[in-house]
């Protein structure tokens, strides 16, 4: 029971860090069908930008800030690289973005360094809120939990109640037609890469301590992304939000446990010093996410809420 | 109506009498066999030159690149699927070859008369089979798609790799012997230059397969299935049966990569099955110009010059692809066989001085700003290091904190720009 | 030190297509990862081995020669340490080390053998400084390898021989990375408390995936409700820097057996939730006392190479063997030097050390330790560091293992 509510609770709010990672992302590639490889970068870049501005202005100013250099950051890529790679089509924008996250991670190598850097919880979040079933649960996931809903609640607002919002809805689902309509399709593409940045860097920030900021974060957690952005859908916010809170479920619960295939397939004879049958759902769980993306792929490419093909 | 043939037209070719519309036998020969010919010249001449060993094993792991690089090819530039999970039949065929290398050396059955010399087919059978099982339904479609599939099953089989010690070997791989068995025209596997003769033959076959599997219907459908699969229907074939058969073909040329690799190495390791790999593969294929047979060749041999030898110039060798990797997709998007094809045109065609004459200033501006690029990278990765060590090239120091170096790196970086931007040709936006 | 030097001029030999150079120095070739994520353990180990070099130079050299050590960048991949084994054999060098993952040494292992068999006249000695894989003196032994830390079945010996010792411990908990090295650990942890503490009952035994684990949380969980005393885990790296965070987050009291809790970077990303907490299994930590010299040396490294801390003292060890290897065999043959080391004895500061005949594995004294905020000598700046148990040398003699190695000597 303790192990149920545990990895409820946890997987939640790993769900909910994927969901910033991966809301920016399906902004990109829907508007843009451009799936950004370097996604994850800026991520990185937002928990080491946090590091380092947190280091003189303490956590808050740099939870503010940070982000906003992000976006910056991501609009100025987007300007000046891939705006021209656009010309060549979509597998050079992916070659291009999959080239951006190589150097990315070796330029904070050596802005940086190599080891890991030691940015920490902010004394103020680094309690424990509760008890539950004996052990301690810290604040600072709670807060994790507070800023993701927060963040989706005004993605929510924006998406829906602005103008801005309405025109990059459309675009979402209909870019050409909104370029037909006379908006500066170029100037939004930009505005939405680098909010899409932005939302990583945020996710960083706030990611960055509660896992380790090293320079190996961005090619551990990016691969993760685009199978919750695959499987969410193309166009749809609400499916990559499902799509996280399962992916993020699924791994937190199967790492909890510990039956082994004999003990699920015995009665068709698979027996317990097998190979095969030796393996716990635990073992596994580091491919549960990737088994998912191919059966979607296959069963349903346009994903669970997704709006069209790609 | 002017007769086609009437001479004194005066853009009409010499033609002869009977209308001859494809290449004529000479062109076929010299666009096509002859390559290949001077190919395995130059691979047969190059143990005359008496090279060290670590020349050979170089040598080595070009002709295993070069055969994967092109099979992978088969799916990028000819039939227009990007995978990032190439290096799975790469490794599935290695992997087969190296458990048949243990057959061998334990003499089951048959193997104990099985030659090393052709274990590279059983790599083909396996990455063929491999392709057979795992193709069908990933190319469903084509695209993001496909492309995101191939990264799942990569990650699938790497994990799975780690998993089923038994059959991958988990960390620490299977390892082999190739010296045992029975010895293929007195050519036995020990030294260096003797696997040297075996992997050139490989790669010579290899690659004149390749070609060949180019150029037959097979090889011409997929072309088109890339450029308009919806035409192809009209046509009356299936995109999916053809991307299927090609996909087959091209795990089938990379298990055949993968069955050098492991005679080379009598090693194979998970490692060999991820992401990393088919990376590295795709990288070699793009830089080198996917839209020609050649490209993958080039990119192949540049890369790996650079995996093995870079890195002992640099610590940040991998920085240096990137951006090198970078610029050919935003400035070079055929590759570098793409440069040279437009550089011999460039040269051929009317204007060619004055062009060759802006093409050599851009070029001495881009090596302006390569130079100023590595100065920067070097002197800050000493920096970041925090021990104390100094650029120094040419013995000549350049201290992190001295006026004068960023002076040297950023000068001819922006003047390599300057020059750059002030010659290439204007264009709207 | 001048490593551009050496990286320069092992760049020039190898891109000539000459034959075998003569070297008069002696040359040690360093393969390890020197760049990608595993750079900064692969450059600790490299400044060990330089230090240790200068030292022996500043003493007239081994045999009369310069000691030279040359990098070779493997980037942590077998394949890729077998193509800079060729450089090094092309460049003359007869000596290699390497010590980070267990998968690269076993390659090397192997390839070191054939090499030998094929080329006799030219053999290579592999002197490995940190792979502990048990199989490396066992199955896979060989007579040209030799092993200078101590491999995992003799860590766990020594841990369970002080785990023996402590009565209030009655659940343990092993917690270990799914791959052959987790498992070893495991399986030596099980097989050895059984023999010394029959009455310790295992309340978990888990594998987790390798370097994939973000959040521990749910295994600590598991831990707590199994009520247990005292964890056993071999992680290293990130896995062990996010299992040591999440359970000081969770307010866990319990102590944490590891074998690298004071690897790199583990100090630093854990924090003071690990004080008190985090106990290693090492042959050395910097808080142990070896008299002024060592002292002395030790703060020279320090200074040396910007505040990176001393931590392999069996790099010492190693270069001290191999110089004393090359004396009594009165030359630098590969040969003459393992018949040399082959069962050799040596005075350490910390007590004396031998290389076993049979499986060529270094027997030296291991030592528990706990992380502590009061010590003279800190990890990475962050004011805590290591101190032995009251009870926590464990002698030499005491972590030998059986061996199931049975090695083709050379005639």
């Amino acid at each position: 029971m303790e192990t149920v509510v545990f990895s409820l609770l946890n997987g939640t709010i790993y769900g909910l860090l994927l969901f910033m990672l991966s809301s920016g992302l399906t902004l990109i590639f829907s508007m843009m069908g451009v799936l950004n490889f370097a996604h994850a970068s800026f991520y990185m870049i937002g928990a080491y930008f946090a590091y380092t501005i947190g280091a003189t202005t303490g956590f808050w100013v740099a939870l503010f800030l940070a982000p906003i250099l992000v976006a910056a950051l991501g609009a100025i890529v987007e300007r000046y690289g891939l705006r021209k790679v656009h010309t060549n089509g979509h597998v050079a924008e992916l070659l291009f973005t999959f080239g951006l996250a190589y150097l990315i991670e070796e330029i904070v190598k050596i802005i940086w360094g190599k080891f890991a850097v030691p940015y920490r919880v902010p004394d103020a979040l680094d309690f424990p809120l509760f008890q539950l079933y004996g052990t301690d649960y810290p604040a600072y996931r709670i807060f994790m939990l507070v800023v993701s809903v927060t963040m989706l609640a005004v993605l929510f607002v924006l998406l829906k109640k602005t103008r801005t919002g309405l025109i990059i809805q459309a675009a979402l689902t209909h870019p050409h037609m909104v370029g037909h309509l006379g908006h500066n399709v170029p100037q939004i593409f930009m505005l939405v890469f680098g909010i899409g940045c932005g939302l990583a860097g945020l996710a960083g920030v706030i990611g960055g301590n509660y896992l380790v900021t090293e320079p190996g974060m961005a090619f551990n957690i990016g691969p993760i992304v685009f199978v919750v952005v695959v499987i969410g859908g193309m166009g749809s916010l609400m499916g990559a939000f499902i799509a996280s809170i399962l992916l993020g479920l699924t791994q937190t619960f199967a790492v909890a446990i510990d039956t082994t295939f004999a003990q699920i397939f015995g009665f068709i004879g698979l027996g317990p010093t097998t190979e095969l049958g030796a393996l716990s759902i635990s073992a596994i769980a580091p491919m549960l996410p990737f088994i998912l993306l191919v059966l979607i792929l296959m069963v349903r490419p346009r994903g669970l809420l997704g709006e069209r093909e790609f | 109506m002017t007769d086609t043939t009437a001479p004194g037209s005066a853009a009409a070719p010499q033609r002869p009498a009977t209308t001859e519309l494809g290449p004529t036998p000479a062109q076929r020969f010299t666009n096509r066999v002859l390559p290949f010919i001077v190919g395995a010249a130059v691979v047969a001449a190059i143990p005359f030159m008496d090279p060290s060993r670590t020349a050979y094993t170089l040598l080595n792991i070009i002709g295993i690149n070069i055969v994967f690089a092109l099979s992978y090819n088969m799916l990028l530039g000819y039939a227009g699927l990007l995978s990032f999970g190439h290096a799975v039949y790469f490794g599935l065929g290695g992997y087969a070859v190296m458990h048949t290398m243990g057959a061998i050396e334990n003499e089951w059955g048959l193997f104990a008369y099985f030659p090393p010399f052709f274990l590279p087919v059983i790599g083909f059978l396996g990455g063929a089979f491999a392709g057979a099982v795992i193709g069908w339904p990933s190319c469903r479609r084509s695209g993001i798609p496909f492309a995101m599939i191939s990264l799942g099953i990569a990650q699938l089989i790497f994990f799975a790799g780690l998993i089923f010690v038994s059959v991958f070997g988990g960390e620490e791989g299977i390892s082999g012997d190739r010296t045992y068995g029975p010895e293929f025209l007195g050519i036995f596997l020990g030294p260096i230059n003797e696997v040297y003769i075996f992997i050139a033959f490989w790669t010579v076959v290899g690659s004149a397969l390749i070609f060949a599997f180019t150029r037959t219907p097979l090889g011409r459908m997929s072309e088109a299935v890339r450029d308009n699969p919806e035409r192809v229907e009209f046509v009356g074939y299936d995109p999916q049966t053809i991307r299927y058969m090609v996909f087959i073909a091209s795990g089938g040329f990379a298990g055949l990569a993968g069955g050098m690799a492991a005679v080379n190495f009598e090693i194979f390791t998970p490692e060999a099955l991820s992401l990393i790999p088919s990376g590295i593969v795709l990288l070699m294929a793009y830089i080198g110009g996917i839209r020609y047979f050649a490209g993958p060749i080039l990119g192949a041999i540049l890369l790996t010059l650079g995996q093995s030898s870079l890195s002992d110039f640099s610590e940040a060798w991998l920085l240096y692809l990137g951006i090198l990797f970078i610029a050919v997709v935003m400035y070079a998007p055929s590759g570098l066989a793409g440069m040279i094809v437009a550089f011999a045109r460039g040269a051929t065609s009317p204007g060619a001085f004055g062009r060759l004459a802006r093409w050599a200033a851009m070029s001495g501006g881009a090596a302006l700003m390569l130079a100023g690029t590595i100065v920067l990278v070097e002197v800050l990765i000493r920096r970041s290091n925090g021990f104390g060590e100094v650029f120094e090239p040419y013995g000549y120091p350049l201290p992190h904190d001295s006026v004068m170096t960023w002076v040297i790196a950023i000068v001819p970086l922006a003047a390599g720009f300057a020059i750059i931007r002030a010659l290439a040709p204007k264009d709207d936006a | 030190m001048k490593r551009t030097a050496l990286l320069a001029s092992a760049a020039v030999l190898a891109m000539t297509f000459a034959g075998t150079a003569y070297s008069e120095t002696l040359k040690i070739a360093y393969i390890d990862p020197l760049s990608g994520s595993f750079a900064n353990v692969g450059d600790q180990g490299l400044k060990h081995f330089v230090y240790a070099a200068d030292l022996a130079n500043a003493d007239g050299g081994i045999g009369g020669m310069e000691v030279e050590i040359v990098p070779f960048d493997n980037k942590l991949n077998p394949k890729e340490s077998l193509v800079q084994l060729q450089k090094a054999i092309d460049q003359g060098i007869r000596f290699i080390t390497q010590g980070n993952g267990s998968s690269v040494a076993s390659a090397l292992i192997d390839a070191v053998e054939k090499h030998n068999r094929r080329n006799p006249d030219e053999t290579v000695l592999f002197l490995n400084y940190a792979a502990v894989d048990p199989a490396f003196t066992n199955d896979r032994c060989s007579f040209w390898h030799f092993r200078f830390d101590a491999d995992a079945d003799m860590k766990m010996e020594a841990l369970t021989d002080w785990l023996a010792d402590q009565e209030d411990i009655k659940n343990v908990y092993i917690l270990g990375q799914n791959y052959s090295f987790g498992k070893a650990v495991a399986a030596a942890a099980v097989r050895m408390i059984e023999e010394k503490r029959p009455d310790i009952e295992i309340v978990g035994n888990e594998l987790h995936p390798l370097a994939q684990v973000k959040d521990f949380s749910p295994y600590v969980q598991k831990i707590m409700s199994a009520d247990t005393d005292a964890v056993i885990t071999g992680n290293w790296g990130p896995d062990m820097q996010l299992l040591i965070k999440a359970a000081g987050d969770a307010g866990q009291d319990i102590p944490y057996l590891t074998y690298y809790g004071g690897g790199l970077g583990a100090v630093t990303a854990m924090g003071e939730s690990a004080v008190g907490r985090v106990k290693q299994i090492t042959e050395f930590h910097e808080n142990m006392d070896g008299g002024e010299a060592h002292t002395a040396r030790m703060t020279d490294f320090e200074d040396e190479f910007g505040g990176l801390d001393y931590y392999y003292h069996r790099v010492f060890t190693l270069m001290e063997m191999l110089e004393k290897a090359v004396e009594e065999a009165g030359s630098t043959d590969p040969l003459d030097v393992a018949n040399a080391l082959s069962g050799m004895e040596h005075e350490t500061v910390f007590g004396t050390v031998k290389m076993r005949e049979d499986n060529h594995q270094l027997i030296q004294p291991m030592f528990v330790s706990t992380l502590s905020a009061d010590v003279e000598r800190d990890v990475e700046g962050t004011g805590f560091g290591f101190i032995t148990d009251p009870d926590g040398r464990i002698e030499g003699e005491q972590t030998m293992t059986e061996t199931t190695c049975s090695m083709r000597r050379p005639s």
